[in-house]
């Protein structure tokens, strides 16, 4: 907020490399393994030429983001540029330090192994995200939209049920899969019903606080049209409730995925995401594990990024979606 | 307590559901096999059976109890290879195994809500970190790092990292998002009137990184550590699924093969009472630290 | 201040109190007052007299703990039920997922006015507030004396006689102010409704009202109830009359006497 005479990309990259240099070191501490391997990676020349190039492209970023406006173009193109550089260096740092490509594919050798499997993706894609995955979301977040107005009525039971809800919601759900891959079997439904189990509780939890998220004065003024509990409900509490609701939708897509995978590595049949990953990595196909990696990933940003789209089309006049 | 009696009555009830669900789940077994001996069973026989069977599809609350006590206190006290008699954890205990566990999660949780918070500090005062890295930090939560936890630890073990440290990345890859989604907003939280008043007072951007930004964000920062430590844990878990050796993630792995289902429910018993006794430490230090700063709600 | 026929809102030895962890607070005590069909009544005070908890009694939306308050000849809650007033309060309160013209139809579809009965009132109301054209944005868009007057055609879209205002002008500049204080004379003129209107300001209550009650604190009671001389139609500048003046000294001595028992 002063104005100092040096540049200003020097505080940032200053505190950046101070903090990189802290964590290597509590690294280094723990483990003697960690600490060869630093010690190797930091004398290496090779190691130079890759630090260069981030900085340079962190420089090119930075003096980027300082132009006004921030359009969106421009910020796009930072990230953008960010990812990138990820990218390249690793692709260099690949071939640079000769890693095998069983340790770690460059980008390149991964790009080829997608191009070249795409129908072996679709496959899993479709058997994992969209039986698996999706299903599972839908009906676990409608089931728990429904529980929150249902319960709605009774304080005593929001006051029972919540705690309990963040206690289960805490607890490590992926343990769960065995036991539902037992009752539900092989296919994709034990995976959807993991992962009706994990979006439930946080969807339950940000469903009650935004029932609760109405002002007592709008709730008066209710009142004084003597509108009925259904009334007030459809027209005021569950539109005011829409940004909690949507919150937890927003988290429960990288749940939803996270479970249908992980689901898998308890038994499957002989397609899906998580059982490709598994089976691949035993045959250290690593390009292939990359490539559907690439696949999930591209899969939750999307899935991710349609449900902020519906977001900003219901919760339109909320301050946060206004521009802040 | 307000909350208590709701609460116990709420616990209450799904007990109740639970054993009855277990009768009705168990009871397909139950006939197949007075079926296959040629005997009538009775309704209270049934009963009887459901509740006490070896590899039940659903185990009675009283038996996973039973055989958490007998992996827990009954292993290391009773047994020859236990604590008491042996001086050192019996590997075939869950607290051995829990401790094993909690360490990674530990270390993990440091780095990652160490991580994180670093993070959110660049974020907040540098405009190229926020726009280069947030959307980045959003995108690497749909990467399912769980799924992809064996190939890191294959990678990372074929370089010298082996034991511990693998499975402390993976938790802090867990568990730096959540910090970081949270700090940022807990940085940014003072209205833009506090943010003035320090600029009269000249002060710089560290006096109000310190000054301000950091109390303000207090309750942001608990909220986080716990979704955090949670997802600490989940992420240890799921690393030791691959690796075997010791941990809860692996007697549950061991437990899925074998078929021991009380085994796997005893082990996620113990889980969860480590998830809600961490949580439940982080949320005594949150009102002990805020009633301090006068912040309690 | 015995049964009037015209009276539309009688108390009798009205009082209210709440039970706090500090013990009790009596917001109002032995409240008498009878007000008549189409009056514009005033309740000034300081804060903690109780104007608006009396307000807000009158609505139903407290409940008094001694003596009787009847509207319309009902009990509140049953005049609640029969729609038979418009509340304002103090912040607009526009629902920011509607337009203008849906925040003001919300009443109406409550209370199942048809479809076509809904477009007519919004258009009539809308333009008796000189808001025509708005209906299609968004509160947001509109500033905060528009939201108010939006608020205010909200209040009048169904047909209740009787109208309660909780500082609905309060937040809004001097101006501003002026012009809506002529805005709502020329409305209770036009509809003749009952106006129960509670404000801060002398001036505003002295140039509103056909009636001022003066209330003060600790416990909540009306301290002195002024029948304004005035005539009804009243142009900005009878704010500097000596009658006005007059009657605003009366009404500074009433505050000021409920003062003296701090």
């Amino acid at each position: 907020m002063s104005a100092a005479p040096r540049p200003h990309w020097a505080r940032p990259v200053g505190v950046g490399l101070a903090a990189l240099a802290a964590l290597a070191a509590v690294a280094a501490l723990v483990s003697p393994g960690m600490r060869g391997t630093l010690a190797a990676i930091l004398t290496d020349p090779r190691s130079a030429a890759l630090a260069a190039i981030w900085v340079g492209i962190w420089l090119a970023n930075a003096w980027l983001a300082a132009r006004p406006p921030p359009s969106a173009l421009v910020r796009a193109l930072v990230t953008l540029l960010f990812g990138a550089t990820l990218l390249l260096l690793w692709e260099l740092a690949v071939r640079l330090y000769s890693v095998p490509a069983v340790l770690l594919p460059a980008p390149s050798a991964i790009a080829a192994r997608f191009a070249a499997s795409l129908d072996i993706l679709w496959i899993d894609f479709v058997q994992t995200i969209l039986k698996g995955a999706l299903s599972g979301y839908l009906i676990g977040c409608s089931a728990a939209f429904l529980t929150a107005v249902l319960i709605d009525r009774s304080p005593f039971l929001q006051r029972g049920l919540l705690p309990v809800g963040n206690f289960i919601a805490a607890l490590p759900i992926v343990g769960i899969a065995p036991i539902l891959v037992m009752w539900f079997g092989f296919d994709w439904q034990s995976k959807a019903a993991v992962v009706v189990v994990m979006v439930f509780f946080p969807m339950l939890v940000n469903s009650v606080e935004g029932l609760k998220a109405t002002e007592p004065m709008q709730r008066d003024l209710m009142a004084t049209y003597s509108a009925g509990y259904w009334q007030t409900l459809v027209k005021l509490r569950i539109p005011a409730a829409m940004p909690f609701v949507f919150n937890g939708l927003k988290i429960a897509t990288t749940l939803a995925l996270i479970g249908a995978i992980v689901a898998e590595f308890f038994g499957s049949p002989t397609r899906g995401m998580g059982f490709r990953i598994s089976t691949e990595v035993g045959r250290l196909g690593l390009d292939m594990v990359w490539a559907e990696i690439a696949v999930a990933a591209l899969a939750g940003s999307a899935f991710y990024g349609l449900v902020a789209f519906i977001e900003k089309r219901v919760t339109f006049w909320h301050p946060s979606q206004r521009g802040r | 307590m307000r909350n208590a009696i709701p609460v116990l009555g709420v616990v209450a009830a799904i007990m109740v559901v639970w054993y009855l669900a277990a009768v009705w789940m168990n009871a397909q077994w139950t006939r197949d096999q007075a079926a296959r001996a040629g005997v009538e069973v009775s309704f209270a026989d049934i009963v009887a059976d459901t509740l006490a069977q070896d590899r039940p599809r659903l185990p009675a609350p009283h038996q996973v109890l039973l055989e958490l006590h007998a992996l827990t206190w009954t292993e290391e006290v009773h047994s020859r290879r236990g604590i008491v008699q042996s001086g050192s954890l019996s590997n075939r205990s869950l607290v051995h195994h829990g401790l094993v566990t909690l360490s990674a999660t530990f270390l993990g949780f440091a780095f990652g809500a160490g991580f994180g918070i670093l993070l959110a500090i660049g974020i907040v005062h540098d405009r190229a970190t926020d726009m280069s890295v947030m959307p980045w930090a959003i995108a690497s939560q749909t990467i399912p790092i769980v799924a992809i936890a064996p190939m890191i630890i294959v990678v990372l073990n074929s370089i010298g990292i082996s034991g511990l440290v693998p499975k402390a990345i993976i938790a802090a890859y867990l568990s730096f998002f959540p910090v970081v989604v949270g700090m940022v907003k807990g940085l940014r939280s003072p209205d833009a009137m506090q943010m003035d008043l320090l600029r009269t007072y000249s002060a710089s951007s560290f006096q109000a990184l310190w000054k301000l930004r950091m109390p303000a964000s207090m309750p942001y920062l608990f909220a986080s550590l716990k979704v955090g430590i949670a997802a600490s844990l989940v992420g240890t878990i799921v690393a030791e699924l691959p690796l075997g050796g010791a941990g809860l993630g692996t007697r549950l792995l061991a437990g899925s093969y074998y078929g021991q289902t009380i085994q796997i429910w005893a082990t996620l018993l113990v889980a969860a009472i480590l998830a809600a006794t961490m949580v439940g430490v982080i949320g005594a230090v949150q009102r002990m630290t805020l009633t301090r700063m006068g912040m309690a709600q | 201040m015995a049964g009037d026929s015209t009276a539309v809102i009688e108390a009798h030895g009205v009082g209210l109190t709440f039970e706090t962890a500090d013990g009790p607070v009596h917001a109002l005590k032995d409240v008498n007052l009878s007000i008549g069909k189409g009056d514009f009544v005033s309740f000034i005070g300081p804060s903690g007299c109780g104007k608006t908890t009396l307000l807000r009694a009158i609505a139903a939306l407290e409940h008094p703990t001694e003596g009787t308050l009847t509207v319309n000849g009902m009990t509140p809650d049953e005049a609640r039920r029969a729609r038979a007033y418009g509340y304002v309060f103090q912040a607009a309160g526009l629902y920011p997922w509607r337009t203008i013209a849906g925040n003001v139809k919300l009443p109406l579809e409550i209370m199942g006015y048809s479809r076509a009965e809904q477009q007519a009132r919004v258009e009539k109301v809308l333009s008796l507030v000189e808001l025509d054209g708005f209906g299609r944005k968004f509160p947001w868009q509109l500033s905060g004396g528009m939201q108010q007057r939006a608020s205010i055609a909200r209040a009048l879209a169904f047909d209740a006689d009787i109208l309660l205002m909780d500082e609905p002008f309060g937040a809004l500049d001097e101006i501003v102010r002026d012009r809506l204080n002529e805005e709502l004379l020329k409305l209770w003129a036009a509809t003749g409704k009952t106006i129960g209107f509670v404000t801060h300001s002398i001036p505003e209550a002295v140039y509103l009202s056909t009636r001022i009650v003066v209330m003060s604190p600790r416990p909540g009671r009306i301290t002195d109830v002024i029948d304004s001389p005035l005539p009804r139609e009243r142009p900005l500048e009878i704010r500097d009359t000596p009658e006005f003046i007059a009657i605003a000294h009366r009404v500074r001595e009433g505050l000021r006497a409920g003062h003296l028992d701090d």
